[in-house]
């Protein structure tokens, strides 16, 4: 019987592996962080016709930094899709858009977001008219556990957007048609709308976001628990949502970054590293590290 | 034994054969461990069962007999006598009269031996004081039942009850038993002329407490629970959900807060006892509100339950995924609507649950209700939360420590009732569980 193996020094018997890659890039990354991430974002941040404008945001939590001086200019009617790898800060900075980062009570955020020239963080303003201008579908469908018309008409209820009930079952249809989902559930409304599909529950959540007629729509990797099929359903939802909705989208799918958004930003732990054209970020990014984001090198 | 790291064949830090002779050996020790820990669990499981049926036998064994009381039938001569020997009928000479002599006359004339005034007492003994003030009601009803001679069925007393039921053994010595040889036989046979006739006791349910066991029962103390469990949810329910929505949903995580939840868990923990005395210091001494009150046994209670309703109306708001939180805060919702739209819902039946477990709890509760002057005797049935009134488990308590063998088998019988009484909150509490569970 030898000793103990858990006493003795068993680093000398296992042959040290060569780190994988994916560590490596990060390893590095995280040492030469402020040689590798530019001091400006690269690209072409402003847009003709913006209706959201970031200027420095920086956001914490606690005493950690999440989002440092983005600056970014969202354009009207169109797709913007942010990238990343994971922790990023994509989320984080998508969340700042409707305030949603209030919730979390150790969050803050400098700078200024003006939506159509206003700061929604100038503190006269009332978060409540500002949520129901730019809404937000989550990551993870989240129908409320009621039935699928009370879920489109709980933004409307709530915001007296309909004089009475023939405008409400109106608004009701609408917004299901707009989200594609009319068809599958007009016949079970007053169903519970925990009970349809996952893809189903996602364009219920969109109809329920749209109900309040927004100006922007957030959508927080939105496909993430989805399967193909209802994913592509719902990148064409999102192609034809574009004609009357600003449409910011976080995705982890460079694919459906290309397939469904105009503009595509690029960011890197907590950088706005590259922000343009999608044809331009997906073809010919300018820099290094959206370059090996794009082509798979990491994350 | 090879080292962990010893280099085997093909490059693996041991062998493949190694390898699973290692898995093989520790297999038999894991399932060992598991097979012992299924005993120790299903051992201690019964124990506890076992003992649950032991209390229960011994409960039900003792109590079951509670719910039937003896009745005697005897001929009662109305005799215009004893009760209107002046023939005025009025109301007053009716009420007046010695409805006891008619008894104990109907006693004597089966008994004609009982001659001497011992043997007359003895004699009368037998037949519960309330019966004379059966026949009082029967003469004032029905005034023409002067001069007649019914058969009437009285209530006898406890111990001819105790007697009848097999309670008195005739193994103790005479002298150190309630009942003497003398009234035995007497009693013995009026059994054996089918004059005993035993009956649901409705007086149990229907009476507050007595000095005589047979007319003593439960309604007071039931009716005093009642109320102070009416003040209790009254209170404790809206204070309670009120408290933890706020300290969930609404209140800043900062130093406050975080000991105020400190302290609402301490106080979670602290003996009943404790509040009684509180209640004894603020609401008797200092507010100077009534002793033996509903009222102030049901502040008492909504203090000492507080605490675990706010704790399980916090726990199951908690449980409301965030997710539900953030959809309604995306659409708009303000603080106050997403929590009483959508989180108040879905966690209405963890905070019922909670509630009703904390009521059971209060039911249940002697120690801080002594404290308040709620374990007087109190023979009236309270009639509002001002009223001296006594609770549920402190009549056991009373009862308990009174002598009369006949107290024994309603000690055991309002257990039950207490008994049913928490099944019946506790199953409730599972069914609206049941019924409201949701799944997301």
């Amino acid at each position: 019987m030898e000793a103990n193996p858990m006493t003795q020094d068993i680093r000398p018997e296992i042959t040290p592996e060569p780190p994988a890659p994916r560590e490596a890039a990060s390893a590095a990354m995280s040492e030469a962080r402020s040689a590798e991430v530019p001091d400006t974002t690269f690209g072409v941040i402003e847009h003709p016709d913006p209706i959201i404008n970031c200027r420095d945001v920086n956001v914490f939590y606690g005493d950690k930094q999440a989002v440092f001086d983005v600056n970014l200019d969202i354009g009207r009617h169109q797709v913007i899709s942010m990238i990343g790898p994971s922790g990023c800060g994509k989320s984080t900075f998508l969340r700042c858009l409707n305030r949603m980062n209030d919730t979390i009570d150790i969050a803050r955020v400098t700078g200024t977001i003006e939506l159509d020239g206003q700061n929604i963080y100038d503190p006269k303003i009332d978060v409540v008219p500002l949520r129901a201008r730019v809404g937000m579908v989550f990551q993870k469908p989240n129908p409320f556990p009621k039935s699928i018309y009370d879920n489109v008409a709980y933004g409307p209820r709530i915001h007296g957007l309909a004089k009475d009930k023939v405008e409400l079952d109106e608004i009701v249809r609408t917004s299901l048609e707009r989200a594609g989902l009319l068809g599958e559930v007009k016949d079970r409304l007053d169903q519970p709308g925990t009970g349809l599909s996952g893809g189903q529950q996602q364009r219920l959540c969109i109809a329920r976001a749209i109900a309040v007629s927004p100006d922007v729509i957030l959508m927080d990797e939105p496909c993430s628990a989805l399967d193909p099929i209802a994913t592509a359903k719902i990148e064409d939802l999102i192609d034809e949502l574009r004609e009357n909705y600003t449409i910011c989208i976080v995705t982890h799918s460079m694919q459906q970054a290309a397939r469904v958004s105009q503009r595509t930003a690029y960011f890197h732990l907590g950088y706005l590293v590259e922000v343009g054209e999608t044809d331009k970020i997906f073809t010919n990014p300018t820099h290094k590290l959206t370059e090996d984001y794009i082509t798979g090198r990491f994350g | 034994m090879n080292k962990i790291g010893d280099p085997g064949a093909a490059g693996r830090p041991i062998s493949a054969d190694q390898a699973m002779a290692r898995v093989n050996a520790s297999l038999r020790k894991r399932y060992g461990a598991e097979r012992r820990f299924r005993v120790y669990g299903i051992a201690s499981v019964t124990v506890g069962l076992a003992f649950l049926a032991l209390m229960m036998i011994s409960i039900v064994g003792k109590g079951y007999s509670a719910f039937q009381q003896t009745y005697v039938d005897l001929d009662i001569y109305f005799d215009p006598e004893v009760i209107d020997p002046d023939g005025l009928r009025d109301q007053e000479s009716l009420m007046r009269a010695n409805y006891n002599t008619l008894i104990k006359d109907s006693l004597l004339f089966l008994f004609p031996e009982a001659s001497g005034r011992r043997d007359r007492r003895a004699l009368g003994a037998l037949i519960s004081n309330s019966a004379a003030f059966d026949l009082q009601d029967m003469v004032i009803t029905d005034p023409l039942l002067i001069g007649q001679t019914r058969r009437v069925s009285v209530l006898a007393s406890a111990d001819a009850d105790m007697l009848n039921k097999g309670k008195i053994s005739r193994t103790v010595p005479e002298s150190e038993r309630r009942v003497s040889d003398q009234q035995i036989a007497w009693l013995e046979t009026l059994r054996d002329r089918g004059r005993f006739e035993k009956r649901f006791n409705t007086s149990f349910f229907t009476h507050g407490d007595s000095r005589d066991p047979e007319l003593s029962g439960i309604w007071g103390a039931t009716k005093g629970s009642f109320y102070m469990l009416l003040i209790t949810l009254a209170l404790s329910f809206p204070v309670g959900i009120g408290a933890a929505i706020y300290l969930e949903e609404f209140a800043p995580k900062n130093p406050v807060t975080d000991f105020i939840e400190i302290n609402i868990n301490n106080l979670a923990a602290v003996p009943s006892i404790v509040f009684g005395l509180l209640g004894l210091g603020v609401f008797l001494n200092f507010f100077s509100m009534p002793r033996s009150a509903p009222m102030v046994g049901g502040l008492v209670l909504t203090l000492m339950t507080l605490p675990t309703i706010i704790i399980s109306a916090r726990a199951s708001l908690k449980s409301v995924p965030p997710s539900i939180r953030e959809a309604a805060l995306g659409m708009g919702a303000s603080q106050m609507q997403s929590t009483f739209h959508h989180v108040l819902p879905l966690a209405m039946p963890g905070m019922l649950t909670g509630t009703i477990i904390g009521m059971a709890r209060a039911l249940g509760e002697t120690a801080p209700l002594l404290m308040i002057g709620m374990v007087a005797f109190i023979v009236d049935i309270p009639q509002g939360l001002f009223d001296p009134s006594t609770a549920l488990p402190v009549q056991i308590y009373l009862w308990a420590d009174a002598p009369e063998r006949a107290f024994v088998e309603r000690t055991s019988a309002a257990i039950m009732v207490l008994l049913g009484f928490l099944v019946l909150m506790n199953l409730s509490a599972i069914i609206l569980r049941k019924r409201y569970e949701r799944r997301w």
